[in-house]
């Protein structure tokens, strides 16, 4: 199967490029940030990321299987599922403590 | 495509889980909240139902079904039906536990069986779509229940970092598969990285990688282990019993899949990278679990050592010693965690640390006994099936040439026994306490201690009879 490098002028790397720093930047904002709300926006950029992997392969190497668009839904499907339950447990959390702080919750120490 | 009853077959334990529970949902709104029991007891009934339908066919041939997505062998037969054992038991411990603790929920029930209809479908991926699926099954009503004991402060900590760390694992595992997907141009994992010319693509190998460490993160293995310990105690601890065991038994069924399963020819290039991390969880795990003085917090740690020793097997590309280890692992800490439920329903407050346990072999002489029988199996003393199971696994590594690693595991295994026979003795040979509570008696709690007891013991003294059961499907595709 023909697979081209480059699609309108634009190469696949460059979209390689894009989505592993969108990945990196939700990494950092998982590691970084004190705010679970904020942790779960990196988590959300971190799967965002991986669908325009996903988008970028299923058109330039594979476009005639449905798989890489398929996963791609899925992973909508997931994340949405996971922020739904995260963001009923940082409700949870915050009716008890007053605060979304994960460093906060400390009664699980040694 | 036509859905055909093969096809159906293939995956009958995962779909009568998945179709039963959504009916308990339902079922739960008509029954009267005073009478939540009876949620329970169905939703034991379901998961008896699923292990028997699992057991049934464990007979039947490899096959792979709904256009290659699914995969059926006896080994994914033998882990659903363990998976389906263990939320039995579960079940078993919880009836008592809940009442007393006042979780009066029965959603507890249908998202454990829930959870279990992830794992069911784990060990039949042979995509990685499915894969992901099934895992994110698994884990997102695993959130829930570990905060199921709301509004206690400890049970929501516990929910919350387990689910920062698992959406965030989820995070890796999905950019691996993307990347697998990239290098290969299909996510199917039997033909993924058998295209002759990919094998040696840094994509494809960060992609698997990455993989790992998504996987790494779903059975506390070092260094993802970091959630484990505060998530584990401050669970329920009859979640906690089913984290340690059934969780990791998937954890590991979704590695043996990827690893065992889809990638024939690539051994050379994981085995390494497996082999560090079964080390270092090993070493980390165990000398982590020399300090504690919570029973709760050091079965948490047991659990991330016994990991590596499951890893061991893993890397000695063994599949039957990987799963034998399980099932002995998986039966001995549920023994161990009826003991823990047992003391800690006798009050509101939970009885976690290992004073409470001083003077236990005396007043309770069978809990006692059980609690130390769990501790022998866990060390790996004849005639338990602790000590086959890492006999297995060690054999295996020797087998492979991995020799520094079985070496490992027996140091490891030694220092292992100061911690657990520590409890035997706080339990038998330290003067009790005259605050120390009696347990309040429960039947299913006894039934579950006794079909944990029984299966540390026949499993050790007749492993042939599990091994027969296991088979070797997983490595049909590898020569």
């Amino acid at each position: 199967m023909p697979t081209p490098n480059v699609i309108n002028g634009i190469p696949l790397w460059w979209y390689l490029l894009v989505a592993s720093g969108l990945f990196a930047i939700g990494l950092y904002g998982v590691l970084a940030r004190k705010n679970a709300i904020a942790m779960l926006m990196g988590v959300e950029l971190m799967l965002n990321s991986v669908n325009l992997n996903l988008l970028a392969f299923w058109r330039y190497l594979n476009p005639t299987s449905a798989a890489g668009m398929a996963f791609a839904a899925f992973v909508f499907v997931v994340a949405a599922a996971e922020a739904a339950v995260g963001l009923a447990l940082i409700i949870s959390v915050y009716r008890t403590l007053h605060s979304i702080d994960p460093e906060k919750l400390d009664q699980l120490k040694l | 495509m036509m859905i055909n009853s093969t096809d159906v077959v293939a995956v009958l334990p995962f779909i009568s889980v998945a179709l039963g529970s959504v009916g308990l949902l339902i079922a739960d709104l008509l029954i009267p909240a005073e009478r939540r029991h009876v949620t329970a007891w169905l939703a034991a009934a379901l998961l008896l139902t699923a292990a028997v339908i699992a057991l049934s066919l464990l007979g039947s041939p490899t096959f792979e079904a709904f256009g290659g997505m699914v995969i059926s062998d006896p080994t994914a037969f033998f882990l659903d039906t363990l998976i389906c054992t263990i939320g039995l038991v579960t079940i078993l411990l919880t009836l008592r536990y809940n009442q007393v603790r006042g979780i009066l929920r029965g959603e507890f029930y249908i998202l454990l069986a829930l959870s279990i209809s992830g794992m069911t479908l784990v060990t039949h991926a042979n995509n990685l779509l499915i894969l992901l699926l099934g895992i994110e099954l698994l884990s997102i009503p695993l959130y829930v229940l570990c905060g199921i004991a709301r509004p206690r402060l400890e049970s929501e900590e516990s929910a919350l970092k387990y689910f920062l760390t698992g959406a965030f694992a989820s995070g890796f595992l999905v950019y691996g598969i993307a990347l697998t997907y990239g290098a290969s141009g299909t996510l199917s994992l039997q033909t993924a990285p058998a295209a002759p010319n990919v094998s040696g693509d840094p994509l494809l190998l960060i992609g698997i990688g990455l993989i790992l460490v998504g996987l790494g993160f779903k059975v506390a293995a070092v260094p993802f282990h970091l959630w484990a310990p505060d998530t584990y105690e401050g669970a329920p601890t009859t979640v906690t019993a089913f984290m340690a065991t059934a969780t990791k038994v998937a954890g590991f069924a979704a590695l043996l899949r990827v690893l065992h399963g889809g990638l024939p020819g690539m051994e050379s290039t994981w085995q390494p990278l497996v082999a560090i991390i079964a080390a270092a969880t090993m070493i980390v795990g165990n000398l982590a679990a020399l300090a504690q003085q919570n029973l709760k917090r050091m079965l948490a740690y047991s659990s991330i050592a016994h990991a590596g020793y499951a890893l061991v097997g893993v890397a000695a590309h063994d599949t039957t010693s990987v799963v034998f280890y399980l099932t002995g692992y998986a039966f001995t800490t549920l023994a161990a965690f009826a003991v823990i439920t047992a003391i800690g329903s006798s009050e509101g407050e939970e009885m976690q640390f290992l004073e409470a346990y001083s003077g236990l072999g005396r007043q309770k002489p069978l809990l006692g006994a059980v609690l130390a029988i769990a501790m022998f199996s866990l060390i790996g003393i004849p005639p338990t099936v602790g000590f086959i199971g890492k006999y297995f696994v060690f054999q295996a590594a020797v087998a492979k040439g991995l020799v520094w690693l079985a070496v490992l595991g027996v140091l490891t295994s030694a220092m292992a026994a100061y911690y657990y026979l520590r409890v035997v003795m706080v339990a038998f040979i330290r003067e009790g306490s005259a605050a120390a509570p009696l347990p309040t008696p429960s039947a299913p709690r006894n039934l579950a201690a006794a079909i944990s007891v029984a299966a540390v013991f026949v499993l050790g003294v007749v492993p042939a009879l599990l091994l027969s059961m296991i088979g070797n499907g997983m490595l049909s595709t590898t020569p």
